[in-house]
């Protein structure tokens, strides 16, 4: 067993966990923070996004006993500390930008961390940066202009070319 | 997943101790053996995280080099070396997706040595010394197959050190679902010559062009490129792509890198 002290969402947390505890586990199974999905719990979809330290990780491939002294942040905590939606969350339910929804709560860990380093993405990057997250349902056209609304770009953005580059060259 | 022990030490002697057991493992970003651990395929005693070790972390640039601490994440290195070594950073902002560049590290890519991998490519073009917790390793003589390295048991990388050539590109053609190389390949530009190394293709994992090397000393074109044999090293085939195609690949993939450096 690891001894280990981190802070979740703003609030001190210590545990002992085994070496083997994912951190997805641990948000999930010991804190009961079930907002972070497991969608294919191989390193692939990105429905499990968190912040460690301020960058966005997949919670199934790190190892909580990792994570001694870290600041982890959660889907839970958006709405907490903005005092309801976040203009992102706000943005996916005008523009319809989720169907199951099984997906979105790492789709905006994702893109959050991305506007946090970019206020004004384009659509080009915006697809770019959402190479590590699956969605089965909308086929992202409204979750990239969900994007670009929260960043208050959509009139402009919506009819500039699509980015083919993630295709290779 | 079958269960170990988990350590994270801070001080990188201390991680050291732990590895001489022979149970125990290093554990780098992790983006590669959790994935291997969650399949079973890998059932350590023991692991040793190396996250916490800070002297393992940072990019660093002084004449003519710069070097990369094994521990550095691509998001990092996409970052910080963009103004020193272009090429570099642009290879470490295209390995797999945004939430695994925060996570994986170039120590980690490099000693797993998958045939696949972006960094070995730079690393064997570059010319780059692999600066180990025992010695240092000319890239020439580091990978060694598929998944192999000259690394002995208990041996950790440091740090990486790359001359940082006049010119430089890297061209990928990423598998569309994995991100992987298919093919890629790196360039470098050196007073001394050019050196082209293939990723993604060799049966034998990364490899030197060496014949492309020779003709690009002579005349650095793309048409030099376009003119040569394919390459004869051995080629991987699999579902994806047959070995001529990832020949074609090489040659296609090499002569737009040239292009690019000479444009």
């Amino acid at each position: 067993m690891v001894g280990i002290s981190l802070t979740v969402n703003g609030v001190s947390t210590t545990a002992e966990v085994e070496g083997r505890t994912l951190l997805v586990e641990f948000l999930r199974d010991t804190l009961g923070l079930t907002g972070t999905h497991v969608g294919c719990d191989t390193s692939q979809c990105g429905a499990c996004t968190v912040h460690v330290d301020g960058m966005a990780i997949k919670s199934c491939t790190v190892f909580v006993g990792e994570l001694d002294g870290a600041g982890v942040v959660t889907i839970e905590a958006l709405s907490e500390r903005h005092g309801g939606l976040t203009p992102l969350q706000k943005a996916f339910q005008d523009h319809h930008g989720l169907q199951c929804g099984y997906c979105t709560p790492g789709m905006i860990m994702s893109l959050t961390a991305l506007i946090e380093d970019n206020a004004k993405p384009s659509e080009a990057e915006i697809r770019r940066h959402l190479e590590g997250n699956i969605c089965r349902c909308t086929g992202y056209v409204n979750i990239v202009k969900a994007a670009l609304a929260a960043t208050g770009q959509l009139d402009s953005a919506m009819s500039a070319s699509h980015d083919t580059s993630r295709w290779g060259t | 997943m079958h269960p170990f022990d988990l350590t994270a030490p801070t001080a990188l002697d201390e991680a050291l101790e732990i590895l001489d057991d022979p149970d125990a493992q290093p554990l780098a970003g992790g983006q590669t053996l959790i994935p291997t651990l969650k399949a079973r395929l890998a059932a350590p005693a023991h692991l040793v995280s190396l996250r916490r070790i800070s002297e393992l972390r940072g990019v660093e640039a002084d004449a003519g080099h710069v070097t990369i601490g094994a521990m550095t994440p691509h998001a990092v290195v996409a970052r910080q070396a963009r103004d020193v070594f272009p090429a570099l950073a642009k290879l470490a902002g295209t390995i797999g997706d945004p939430m695994v560049r925060n996570r994986g590290t170039i120590g980690g890519s490099l000693a797993n040595n998958d045939p696949s991998a972006c960094y070995p490519s730079a690393v064997l073009a570059s010319n780059a010394t692999i600066v180990t917790t025992a010695r240092q390793i000319a890239a020439d003589a580091f990978f060694d197959g598929l998944f192999t390295t000259a690394l002995d048991e208990g041996e950790l990388i440091r740090k990486v050190r790359f001359p940082i050539p006049i010119a430089a590109n890297y061209q990928k053609f990423c598998h569309p679902a994995s991100r992987f190389a298919l093919t890629g390949v790196f360039v470098a530009k050196f007073a001394t010559g050019i050196r082209v190394a293939v990723t993604g293709a060799g049966e034998d994992g990364v490899f030197r062009w060496h014949a492309a090397e020779e003709a690009l000393g002579a005349a650095c074109r793309p048409e030099t490129v376009e003119a040569l044999d394919l390459p004869d090293e051995p080629m991987m085939a699999d579902m994806h792509g047959s070995r001529e195609y990832r020949a074609h690949l090489a040659r296609v993939l090499t002569a737009r890198a040239v292009a690019a450096i000479e444009s």
